[in-house]
């Protein structure tokens, strides 16, 4: 390189240094990060594995000072709760995702879509409020399904997004050969697009349903949480997550316990269902 | 006749969709109403919190909410950026994928399990030994002042940031891997080393993805409610020190909620939900406004 | 058969680049056998052979740029001027400051200017260019890319904005401004329309004063018209070298003779 063009700059040093040193920072910060998720991991792991057993999975709570006792209706409640949501929030969600894939009508899908970014961004307790005032407040006391209901407004967005990018990932020449053979468009979409972009639907809806089985803040004014097995969702329900969250804030060593049990049990169906989803979507894509 | 009933259907659901975003806002402000009748715009900037008195003002909140998840993010946004570029841009392929998925799941990890865990062992740990060291070295600053209860500010951005750097990690990596090879490979066969192509080319492609990355963890610090509430110690004050506790919008809520008893009450908490409603139309609002003006620089630049 | 043993240029020529028994691997996958080639100083050499055969692949090995894919290794050696690239303590961004490249596609970067993307491999290493060194290096690449006079007046706009024909003379100059030793281009016009194509011909053989080129093609008319030398390869080995008129019209090997007649590949 000439000088005549290219003057050095007086700290090339240490830009060198600097330049070898930034690759080395960024795999500390790497490190580091994967490091103290991993403790949090490792922590809950032995802390739960601790607190579980069969009784934990099966049984009610006991009150406090008797020993053993359980998280089964929790879990239970949970099941019917995510369950319910899942059912409300799917096919308002897919058939939303459709439309703003296949609509021609511009201002309407600009609208939803923006709407959908503002309803993704809502604390999830704002939807809570949301809930309590819509189904609870009215009927005079907490359900399981306005949990449910809170739960379905919270995956509505994942679900319309993903389900209107597994509609757009479908080749347009998919549409345009199933039309040029004469279908009509609704049946093009419904016979030839849907199909192919069903694997992505279904991953949007597992991973909405691993997102909301976390969540908590709703919970706390809309099932309100229970101690005895509650099976209809007209009544207040518990639910795994709100239980580990009050055992926590208790100030019983037992309860403690018990709550690290549950955070365990809770991570692993989160796991599971965000592995699931993503095996899902690559079985799909190799296909 | 299908195709008629399936367009219906599509129609429905939007609209469903529609009512239900129109109907948060409404619900929100109709329940907020006695509040807001009661205080105006005084609610904003007034700090009394007394149920027994019937004074409500949001400040403190406010203060709590802003205040942990503006820090969490600066710390979780550097820290979180330098972790995505080495697996994206320097890990070996058989550990940067690995631990990119590794870091994906782990930002599905539910927040009451983030909070059990800042409760049970950061706390103690913040009490005993970080707020102490922070003290005995950088006491003298109004930051670092004053009694250590393990639960509070400190203990809330460390647990925030946390919770978020997994999704500024994840999401980061996914638009650095976006950048086409060939962009880095033309940058290396002009001499540069790996770093120079990550300065130079990698991040400027990236930097719009990057931002909504952050924006999107510091929308997750400011709705956060269970994990806050756990360890930030839940007192409506607003103190310089890190140490002392404090309170967020969506803590309060998550606290009080059932408890409140008068209109006013259930009104001035409902109205700090509508708040956090509001705060993150302008996270998200400005977020868009930037990444216009970022772009549009780049484009005429 | 040249299969095995030095290839020399002949004549007076002096060697710039050259390689002695080089290998390269894509893991287990063997892409070249054992190439012996000279490059000779201010000429052009094409690469020609069938798609597969490993002409990328040989280039990429001059400038060190095999490397960067993961898995991939390199064996054998590679002169330029007679000092091994491969040799213990050589830095591979200061070789490929020496060995300019321009890739098949157009890859000006997004994010910068005309400007910006010229002098893109200047500003590194810590060094800052003056706002005067900064305009007279952009002169002189772009003028030496025969660009200058299209752009002039849109240096501040961002390269993508160019042609496709004008986006690989951008590069060209982005290339050049390194002022490096040898040039090598990997397939420059298969996206290029004729006149683009004819336009980048043409500039070859004009910079062939200044630099030693190396010219990766699949067609045959492109290095007959452009290049000094030709070397044929197929299925990773080198089966023929020497000056293109005789390469094109008496070729030693029968593989030679076919695949320039068109009889495969």
């Amino acid at each position: 390189m000439s000088g005549a063009v290219v003057h050095r700059a007086r700290s090339a040093a240490l830009w060198r240094l600097r330049s070898a040193a930034a690759p080395w920072l960024c795999a500390c910060c790497a490190a580091g990060v994967a490091g103290a998720l991993l403790l949090i991991l490792g922590y809950v792991v032995r802390e739960g594995l601790g607190a579980f057993s069969l009784s934990f999975l099966t049984e009610l709570p006991h009150p406090v000072g008797v020993a053993g006792g359980g998280v089964g209706n929790g879990i239970v409640g949970s099941l019917i709760i995510v369950g319910l949501a899942a059912l409300m929030a799917f096919p308002v969600g897919t058939l939303a995702g459709i439309f703003l894939a296949s609509s021609g009508w511009e201002t309407l899908v600009d609208l939803v879509r923006y709407l959908c970014d503002v309803l993704a961004s809502i604390p999830s307790i704002a939807i809570g409020l949301f809930a309590y005032s819509l189904l609870v407040e009215p009927f005079g006391h907490f359900s399981g399904f306005s949990a449910s209901f809170a739960f379905a407004v919270l995956m509505l967005p994942l679900i319309i997004r993903t389900s209107e990018a597994a509609m757009r990932g479908v080749s347009h020449e998919i549409r345009e050969a199933a039309i040029a053979l004469g279908a009509r468009e609704h049946v093009a979409t419904l016979r030839f697009v849907l199909p192919a972009a069903w694997p992505g639907v279904v991953t949007g809806l597992l991973l909405a349903v691993a997102r909301v089985t976390g969540e908590t803040a709703p919970l706390l004014f809309t099932a309100f949480g229970s101690q005895f097995w509650e099976l209809n969702p007209a009544n207040p329900m518990a639910e795994l997550s709100l239980q580990i969250f009050t055992y926590a804030i208790s100030p019983y060593r037992s309860w403690h316990a018990q709550a690290w049990a549950g955070a365990l049990l809770l991570i692993l169906s989160v796991f599971a269902l965000s592995v699931l989803a993503r095996l899902f979507l690559r079985r799909s894509a190799r296909s | 006749m299908a195709g008629w009933l399936f367009f219906l259907a599509m129609d429905l659901a939007c609209g469903l969709f529609l009512l239900v975003v129109g109907g948060i806002f409404l619900e929100l402000l109709a329940g907020s109403w006695p509040s807001i009748r009661a205080f105006g715009l005084s609610f904003l900037w007034t700090s009394a919190w007394d149920p027994v008195a019937g004074k409500f003002g949001a400040l403190p909140f406010i203060y709590g909410t802003l205040v942990s998840s503006l820090v969490a993010i600066a710390l979780a946004a550097g820290v979180g950026l330098l972790a995505a570029i080495y697996l994206a841009e320097f890990a070996p392929g058989w550990l940067g994928a690995p631990l990119g998925l590794l870091i994906e799941l782990l930002a599905a990890v539910p927040s009451v399990v983030y909070g059990l865990w800042g409760l049970f062992v950061l706390s103690p740990i913040v009490r005993s030994q970080i707020g102490p060291f922070l003290q005995a070295t950088l006491g003298f600053l109004p930051l670092f002042s004053g009694p250590i209860y393990g639960v509070g500010m400190l203990t809330a951005i460390l647990i925030l940031v946390l919770m978020i750097v997994p999704t500024v990690v994840a999401v980061s990596r996914d638009v650095l891997l976006a950048v086409p090879d060939i962009q880095r490979e033309s940058m290396l066969a002009l001499g540069a080393t790996r770093w120079e192509v990550t300065r130079r080319v990698v991040l400027p492609a990236a930097r719009g993805g990057i931002f909504g990355a952050c924006v999107l963890a510091l929308g997750r610090a400011v709705g956060e409610t269970i994990a806050t509430t756990m360890v930030i110690g839940n007192r409506p004050v607003i103190s310089a020190s890190l140490f002392a506790p404090g309170y967020t919008l969506a803590s309060v809520i998550a606290n009080e909620f059932t408890e409140a008893t008068t209109t006013v009450y259930l009104g001035a908490l409902t109205e700090l939900g509508l708040l956090l409603f509001v705060l993150s139309l302008i996270v998200n609002g400005l977020a868009r406004v930037l990444l216009r003006a970022l772009s549009g620089g780049l484009r005429q630049a | 058969m040249f299969a095995s043993g030095a290839v020399t240029v002949s004549g007076s020529m002096t060697v710039k680049l050259a390689c002695r028994g080089l290998s390269a691997y894509f893991g287990q996958l063997r892409a070249l056998h054992d190439i012996n080639l000279d490059i000779a100083t201010n000429s052009v050499t094409a690469v020609i052979g069938p798609s597969g055969c490993g002409k990328s692949t040989l280039v990429r090995c001059f400038n060190r740029m095999h490397e960067v894919v993961g898995g991939a290794r390199v064996e054998g050696q590679v002169l330029l001027d007679g000092e091994d690239v491969y040799g213990p303590g050589v830095d591979a961004p200061a070789v490929r400051r020496r060995i300019g490249m321009v890739f098949q596609r157009p890859t000006p970067f997004p994010t910068m200017t005309i400007e910006e993307n010229v002098v893109a491999g200047l500003s590194l290493d810590g060094n800052r260019l003056s706002r005067t060194a900064k305009e007279r290096v952009v002169e002189r690449g772009l003028r030496q890319a025969a660009l200058w006079d299209e752009v002039k007046d849109q240096l501040g706009k961002p390269g993508t904005s160019l042609s496709g024909g004008q986006q690989q003379r951008l590069c060209i100059a982005r290339a050049l401004a390194v002022e490096p030793e040898v040039l090598l281009l990997d397939e420059p016009c298969s996206q290029l329309d004729p006149i683009s194509t004819a336009r980048i011909e043409e500039l070859l053989s004009e910079l062939a004063a200044d630099y030693t080129i190396v010219l990766v093609t699949h067609n045959m008319q492109q290095a007959a018209r452009a290049s000094n030398f030709t070397a044929f390869l197929l299925g990773g080995k080198l089966v023929e070298f020497g000056e293109t008129n005789q390469i094109f019209t008496n070729p030693a090997c029968r593989e030679t003779e076919d695949y320039v007649t068109g009889r495969f590949g």
